[in-house]
């Protein structure tokens, strides 16, 4: 029994990791339709602007709090200057967006080869964030425990800016028609700039997070964007509420699987089970019923 | 002098136009004539001679292969402050392999046949070291490998300056036997080295009366540990064997340490882990746990203060020395040995001189074997202390006879 419920909330903690490093990619991919290859480059970013912070603030919780905001912002600023730079360039060409956005990917992880160092570099986490809590048998890990906090947060906050803004209304009001929408006199320019900046912001918020469970790389985005892409692709684009759910249901899949097989056997399930999901759905679990024609 | 030069500007145009694969077969057409294909290809006319350094300056592998990097530049620097080899300074030639196996073996090949090296150091990954074994079988060229691997190889051109298994896996296992701890978990990198070793330990575990009671795998640069932490922590185990690479370690002992499992409670031993990834995993992970080696910056001698002393003016110091750098540092001084023996930077010459050549080692006194081409070690098993270096607890005495094949074991009969 508790065999269960430890790898249950190691699943969990798992879908925090996949869902936080997907919630940017909701934004970008499933409501603007862009690819952006260069997606792990921000969570790498935020990594790396955590990093950065803890060379000058000596206290590791204080810097993982200032880190949080401040990867938000760096990473989001990032996102925003690729979007007007190179994206926006690129709407109505999707295969040229990916390779355009790959690009910049490989430019980005050298950038980063050239600032920090080729070797990874690694942040302490605070005392309060090594340790662990045991209830009822099973041991709950701090720092998963604030990794699916913050995830919770994240997809909250998401929520009310989507649901209850009139930004948040807008970015829906183009995501359903593009067309109506701007006839309608909103900036569709501006919303996408703002949609990006928030897609990529988040990443630089995952890019935090995954400080406090692994090394810190240039290469360390590529690990994570392929897992992103696919949380979100069987999610259904266009809905969080698809990619919480997937996030959640693959790591928890993973876990149980990793448990009883092994790390590649399960990789390998999840994945027949993901092209499964996909010809049954190839939409997705969830999407958006709109009455564009598009 | 100028006139020779050119003349072989001219034979080195010649070859680059034939290709590098016409000038590899005209190589092999000439059987039973090693000596002189081998002096062909490797440059030994000018003051200089160059060396191959191929490390991983990029990528998961990086964290380690720096390192080695920096001391193989170190022991190049020295020697050449002495004179150099057979009066000729030695010129190094870094290639990053970049954590990917195939990038090896292709640098590999750049360095034998555009920069005609005498000699290359490196490689730390067994994959990397089976990429680039063809190339350096068939260009006859010398690899001196300063890694410690998991045996049953024996490659007539590379020389393995590490330990192979029963100079530090086989004296680990001994020692873990006799503490007690005979319940292993064993996790490792999902590749060649974790994959054989643990082949090796199944082996021996079930003739010494030991009991493997989990084995897991992780693909290099891994870092979601979460479930293999669970797993070890449910197994029952007494200890942890651990031949992850890399830094999946870093996410490793960070799941290990959240799980609420430490060295008093269960203790890991690392084949893989030396002084210089304690510092970047991190001391507060790593304390009190165990790894098996043949060098520790701690080893006592003359040899050994010499060699940090001058590694810390050259590199900073705060900055540690381990076994694979020792053992690179050494590689070249043995390299240099050799060739002075056979007199001749000539592969077949230098191979001939090998046996018996020995050196004052900061490891202590290592001997090379001719007849395997690996090098006589002490196996030494130490505790990471809160400093973060690693204080030795048990040593074997005496060099031991390096066995590739393990032919000195009964139980690993069954073994390739």
């Amino acid at each position: 029994m508790t065999v269960i419920l430890n790898q249950s909330f190691t699943g969990i903690s798992i879908g925090a990791v996949l869902l936080l490093i997907a919630l940017g990619l909701t934004l970008t991919f499933g409501q603007m339709g862009v690819i952006n290859m260069a997606h792990g480059e921000f969570i790498m970013a935020g990594a790396y602007t955590t990093y950065v912070l803890q060379k000058s603030i000596s206290s590791a919780g204080v810097s993982l709090l200032v880190a949080l905001p401040l990867a938000f912002l760096v990473a989001g600023a990032m996102g925003a200057l690729l979007e007007w730079l190179l994206i926006r360039r690129l709407y109505t060409r999707p295969l040229d967006t990916l390779l355009v956005t790959w690009g910049v990917s490989l430019m980005l992880q050298q950038l980063a080869r050239d600032l920090f160092g080729a070797p990874n570099v690694q942040t302490a986490a605070p005392d309060l964030l090594t340790g662990n809590i045991s209830v009822a048998g099973i041991t709950l890990a701090n720092n998963r425990l604030f990794i699916l906090g913050l995830a919770l947060l994240c997809v909250l906050g998401l929520t009310l800016i989507l649901r209850l803004t009139p930004l948040g209304r807008r970015i829906r009001a183009v995501v359903q028609n593009r067309d109506l929408a701007e006839v309608s006199g909103i900036a569709t320019e501006r919303v996408d700039r703002t949609t990006f900046f928030i897609g990529s912001g988040l990443a630089g918020v995952a890019g935090v997070a995954l400080t406090l469970v692994g090394p810190i790389g240039p290469t360390m985005g590529t690990n994570y964007i392929v897992d992103a892409f696919l949380v979100v692709v069987v999610g259904g684009i266009a809905q969080l509420k698809g990619s919480v759910i997937t996030a959640f249901a693959l790591g928890v899949l993973q876990s149980v699987l990793e448990y009883s097989t092994t790390v590649s056997v399960a990789k390998v399930i999840v994945l027949v089970a993901i092209v499964a999901i996909l010809q049954w759905r190839p939409q997705g679990l969830y999407t958006l019923r709109t009455r564009s024609l598009a | 002098m100028s006139g020779f030069s050119i003349s072989r500007r001219g034979l080195l145009a010649g070859a680059s136009a034939l290709g590098a694969s016409a000038a590899l077969s005209a190589c092999g057409a000439k059987t039973g004539s090693d000596t002189s294909s081998a002096g062909a290809k490797a440059d030994t006319s000018g003051d200089t001679v160059k060396v191959g350094l191929l490390n991983s300056l990029s990528g998961t592998m990086a964290i380690s292969e720096v390192t080695v990097h920096n001391a193989l530049l170190l022991a190049v620097k020295e020697i050449n402050a002495a004179g150099g080899v057979l009066g000729k300074k030695l010129k190094p030639i870094s290639q990053d392999g970049a954590s990917d196996w195939p990038t090896f073996a292709e640098k590999a090949q750049t360095l034998i046949t555009d920069d005609k090296v005498v000699a290359t150091f490196g490689c730390w990954t067994s994959a990397s070291r089976k990429a680039v074994k063809p190339v350096f079988e068939r260009n006859k060229s010398l690899l001196f490998y300063p890694v410690q691997y998991e045996g049953l190889e024996q490659s007539p051109y590379i020389f393995y300056i590490g330990a192979t298994t029963n100079q530090q896996i086989i004296p680990a296992l001994d020692y873990l036997k006799k503490q007690g701890l005979t319940k292993l978990y064993l996790v490792g990198s999902d590749y060649v080295f974790p994959r054989t070793a643990n082949k090796e330990i199944r082996a021996y575990a079930k003739a010494n009366g030991m009991e493997i009671v989990g084995e897991d795998y992780a693909p290099l640069g891994s870092t979601e540990f979460s479930t293999i932490v669970n797993k070890v922590k449910d197994a029952g185990a007494d200890a942890v064997f651990n031949t992850l690479n890399g830094d999946s370690n870093v996410a490793f002992f960070k799941e290990y340490k959240s799980a609420g499992l430490t060295a008093k409670s269960l203790p890991v031993l690392s084949v893989s882990i030396a002084e210089e990834e304690v510092k970047s995993i991190g001391t507060q992970y790593l304390e009190g746990q165990l790894t098996a080696w043949n060098y520790y910056q701690t080893t006592p001698g003359a040899a050994n203060e010499k060699f940090v002393k001058a590694y810390q003016a050259a590199y900073g110091k705060d900055k540690p020395t381990s076994d694979p750098m020792e053992a690179a540092y050494i590689s070249v001084y043995l390299w240099k040995e050799m060739v002075e023996k056979a007199g001749s930077f000539d592969v077949a010459k230098v191979k001939a001189a090998s046996d018996g050549i020995e050196l004052d080692a900061p490891e202590g006194k290592v001997t090379v074997d001719g007849a395997t081409q690996h090098v006589y070690k002490t196996a030494r098993i130490g505790k990471v202390g809160s400093d973060g270096l690693i204080t030795e607890v048990w040593n074997s005495g005496k060099p031991i006879k390096p066995d590739p094949y393990l032919k000195g074991y009964d139980w690993a009969s069954g073994l390739s």
